[in-house]
C-alpha cells in the first residue's frame, strides 16, 4: 500500500537516543525518522525495548544521550501532536465508564473539572465513533467490550485530538486472528483518512506486511530502519542481533528464526539499510 | 387515622423532636454523599483495600484521640492523612508497591491502636470509648461538630469534582495520562488525602470496623445499576443516604423492640441494610448485567 498523501514534512525524527534504566542499557543510539502519513512497523520481540523507545518519544522517559524532535521541535510533555494507545488499559468490566465517555476523554480528560456536554463536543465524538465504526457498542460499558472493540474506542480515544502522530503500544497483542485483521485495516484506512502518521509496536511483523510503509526493526537495544525488504533480510537482521539469524518467506509470512552457532555469516554489509548502531 | 397509626408505629414517640437524632440524620446524609462520591473513584480505580486499610488505621487517630481527651475526628483524620502520607511515599513508581504499602503501614498501625485502645479501656475503666472508636458515635455527635463535618465534606467532594476527569485519565493508564500532560502523581495525592477524609467522616458514622462498608457498598451497588460515571455517584449517594437514614430509624426504634430496652447498634443496621440492598439489586439486574465474555485467545504478552 502507498500512502502519498502528506508525506510531505518530516514528523518524527529520532537522534542517537540510548537509554538506561537502573544501570542497564536498554537502547543504544538509536536513530529513526518518520514523515507525515507514514506507516511504520515498530518490530521486535518482548523485551527488546519497544515500549521503552515510545516512551521515550511520549516524554515520559529521559533518554540518557540523543534527543527526539517533534514536528522539527524539541520534545515536550503533553504533545498535542502525538496521539497514544497504551499496551494495558485498566479496564473492569464494573467500570462506569461508556465507550463514548472514554473517546470523550480524549478530547479533554486532561483537564480538571467534570465534563460539560455540548453539543459540538457530542457531534465530534459520534463522528470520531463512526469513523472508527463503533457507533453499535458506543452506549456500552468499555470493560464489557472484546479486545478488538477496545482498541477501536481506545483508537477513537486517541484520534479525536486530532494528532499528526498515531503511536500504538502492542494493539495486536491477546487478539483473535480475526480481531487482528480489523484492528489493522482500521488503523491503516483511518490515518490514511485523516493523514496521520503511524508508529504501531508488535512482536509479530507479518499482520502489518500488506500495510507497512517501512519498518524500524528492535533487537537488543539497537535499531534498524528501512524498507522491509532492506531491513528483513538473514544480513541485516544477522547484523543487528550480533549473532546468525535466518529470514524465512513461507507463503507471504516472514519467519525470524535463530541460526546455528557455528554458522556465522560473513557477507555481512552494514551500509545497505539506515544504521544507527 | 389508619396512617397514623401506621406512622406512629414506624416512628416511635419522641423520634422527630429528638436533637440527636437530628444531628445524626443530617451527619448521616452529609457524610453518604462525601462516600458516595468518593467510594465511586476508590472502586474505579481499584483502591478499595487501601480505603480499608485507612478505617483501620484510623483507629489508632481515634483512640489516641480519646486518650489525650479531644475530639475522636480530629484523631481519625490526622492518622488517615498520615498514614496516606506514608502510602504514598513507599508505595511509589510500583504498581504493586501500593499494596505491600498498604500492608507495612496497616499492621504498625493496627498496633498501636490496640495499645491506646487498651488503655483507653484501663484507664477509665470503662469500654465507652471502645465502643465509640469501633462502633462509631453518630447517636452522640455535640451540634457543634457539624459545621466543621460540612467543611470537611466540602473540600472532600470539592477535591473529587476538581480532580474528576484527569482522575479516570489516570485510572486507566498512568502512562496515557502522562503523556496527556497529566501529573498523575499529585493527581493521586489529591484523591488519597479526600479517601482519607471519607473514611475519617464514616469511622465518626458507623465506627472504625464498618466504615468502609459505607464507602465501598452503596459505590458497589451504584456500579451495578449505571454505566457513567456521574450516574453512579449520584446513585451511590442516594443509596447511601437511604441506608443511614433507615438505620437510624431503625435503630431509635429498636428500643422498643426488645423487653430489656436496649438499642440496637446504628452501625450493624446501616451495613446490614447496605449488604440487603446489594443483594436485592444483584438478584434483579445480575442476570441480564453480566459481562459479555470475549473469545479466548492464548495469551502472548
Amino acid at each position: 500500500m502507498v500512502r502519498a498523501v502528506g508525506r510531505s514534512s518530516e514528523i518524527l525524527a529520532v537522534e542517537g537516543v540510548s537509554v538506561s534504566l537502573s544501570g542497564r542499557e536498554i537502547l543504544h543510539d538509536v536513530s529513526f525518522r518518520v514523515e507525515g502519513g507514514e506507516f511504520i512497523g515498530l518490530i521486535g520481540s518482548n523485551g527488546a525495548g519497544k515500549t521503552t523507545l515510545l516512551r521515550v518519544i511520549l516524554g515520559l522517559v529521559e533518554p540518557t544521550s540523543g534527543q527526539v524532535l517533534i514536528a522539527g521541535k524539541a520534545r515536550s510533555r503533553r504533545n498535542p501532536l502525538i496521539g497514544y494507545v497504551p499496551q494495558k488499559i485498566g479496564l473492569d468490566p464494573d467500570m462506569p465508564i461508556r465507550a463514548r465517555d472514554l473517546v470523550g476523554l480524549g478530547l479533554d480528560g486532561h483537564r480538571f473539572g467534570v465534563p460539560r456536554p455540548s453539543a459540538r463536543r457530542n457531534a465530534l465524538i459520534d463522528e470520531m465513533l463512526e469513523a472508527v465504526d463503533a457507533t453499535r457498542f458506543a452506549e456500552d460499558r468499555v470493560g464489557n467490550l472484546s479486545g478488538g472493540e477496545q482498541q477501536r474506542i481506545m483508537i477513537a480515544h486517541a484520534l479525536i485530538s486530532r494528532p499528526r502522530l498515531l503511536l500504538l503500544d502492542e494493539p495486536l497483542a491477546n487478539l483473535d486472528i480475526r480481531s487482528e485483521q480489523e484492528v489493522v485495516a482500521l488503523v491503516a484506512r483511518i490515518t490514511a483518512e485523516q493523514q496521520v502518521a503511524v508508529l504501531i509496536s508488535a512482536h509479530d511483523m507479518n499482520p502489518l506486511l500488506p500495510v507497512m510503509d517501512r519498518v524500524v526493526y528492535v533487537a537488543a537495544g539497537r535499531v534498524a530502519s528501512g524498507t522491509t525488504e532492506e531491513v528483513v533480510s538473514t544480513e541485516t537482521l544477522s547484523q543487528l542481533y550480533g549473532h546468525h539469524v535466518d529470514v524465512i518467506h513461507v507463503n507471504d509470512r516472514v519467519l525470524v528464526v535463530a541460526g546455528r552457532e557455528n554458522d556465522v555469516h560473513h557477507s555481512v554489509e552494514p551500509n545497505s539499510p539506515r544504521w544507527s548502531a | 387515622m389508619m396512617l397514623l397509626s401506621i406512622s406512629s408505629s414506624v416512628f416511635e414517640p419522641g423520634f422527630f423532636s429528638s436533637a440527636p437524632v437530628h444531628v445524626a440524620l443530617i451527619v448521616g446524609a452529609v457524610v453518604s454523599v462525601v462516600s458516595g462520591v468518593v467510594g465511586t473513584f476508590t472502586v474505579v480505580r481499584g483502591q478499595s483495600f487501601a480505603g480499608h486499610s485507612l478505617a483501620d488505621i484510623g483507629t489508632a487517630g481515634g483512640s489516641a484521640a480519646y486518650l489525650i481527651g479531644i475530639t475522636p475526628l480530629y484523631g481519625f483524620l490526622a492518622m488517615n492523612l498520615m498514614a496516606a502520607g506514608v502510602m504514598e511515599l513507599i508505595g511509589i513508581r510500583r504498581p504493586r508497591g501500593r499494596d505491600l504499602a498498604t500492608g507495612i503501614v496497616l499492621g504498625a498501625a493496627l498496633g498501636l491502636a490496640a495499645l491506646f485502645l487498651y488503655l483507653d479501656t484501663t484507664s477509665s475503666s470503662t469500654t465507652g470509648a471502645t465502643v465509640n472508636v469501633l462502633f462509631g458515635s453518630i447517636f452522640t455527635l455535640p451540634p457543634g461538630m457539624v459545621p466543621v463535618i460540612a467543611v470537611l465534606s466540602l473540600v472532600a467532594v470539592g477535591f473529587m469534582l476538581v480532580l474528576y476527569r484527569p482522575l479516570i485519565l489516570s485510572s486507566l493508564s498512568p502512562d496515557l495520562a502522562a503523556a496527556r500532560g497529566v501529573s498523575v502523581r499529585p493527581i493521586g495525592i489529591g484523591f488519597l488525602v479526600a479517601l482519607a477524609i471519607a473514611v475519617s467522616l464514616s469511622a465518626i458514622t458507623i465506627g472504625a470496623i464498618l466504615s468502609t462498608a459505607l464507602l465501598i457498598g452503596p459505590a458497589a451497588i451504584a456500579l451495578r445499576l449505571t454505566k457513567r460515571t456521574g450516574h453512579a455517584i449520584v446513585t451511590a449517594a442516594i443509596v447511601g443516604i437511604a441506608a443511614t437514614w433507615l438505620g437510624i430509624l431503625l435503630a431509635y426504634d429498636s428500643y422498643y423492640w426488645m423487653p430489656s430496652n436496649r438499642a440496637w447498634p446504628v452501625s450493624f443496621i446501616v451495613v446490614t441494610l447496605i449488604f440487603v440492598f446489594y443483594l436485592v439489586v444483584d438478584l434483579a439486574v445480575g442476570r441480564r448485567a453480566r459481562p459479555r465474555r470475549s473469545p479466548m485467545v492464548p495469551e502472548t504478552g
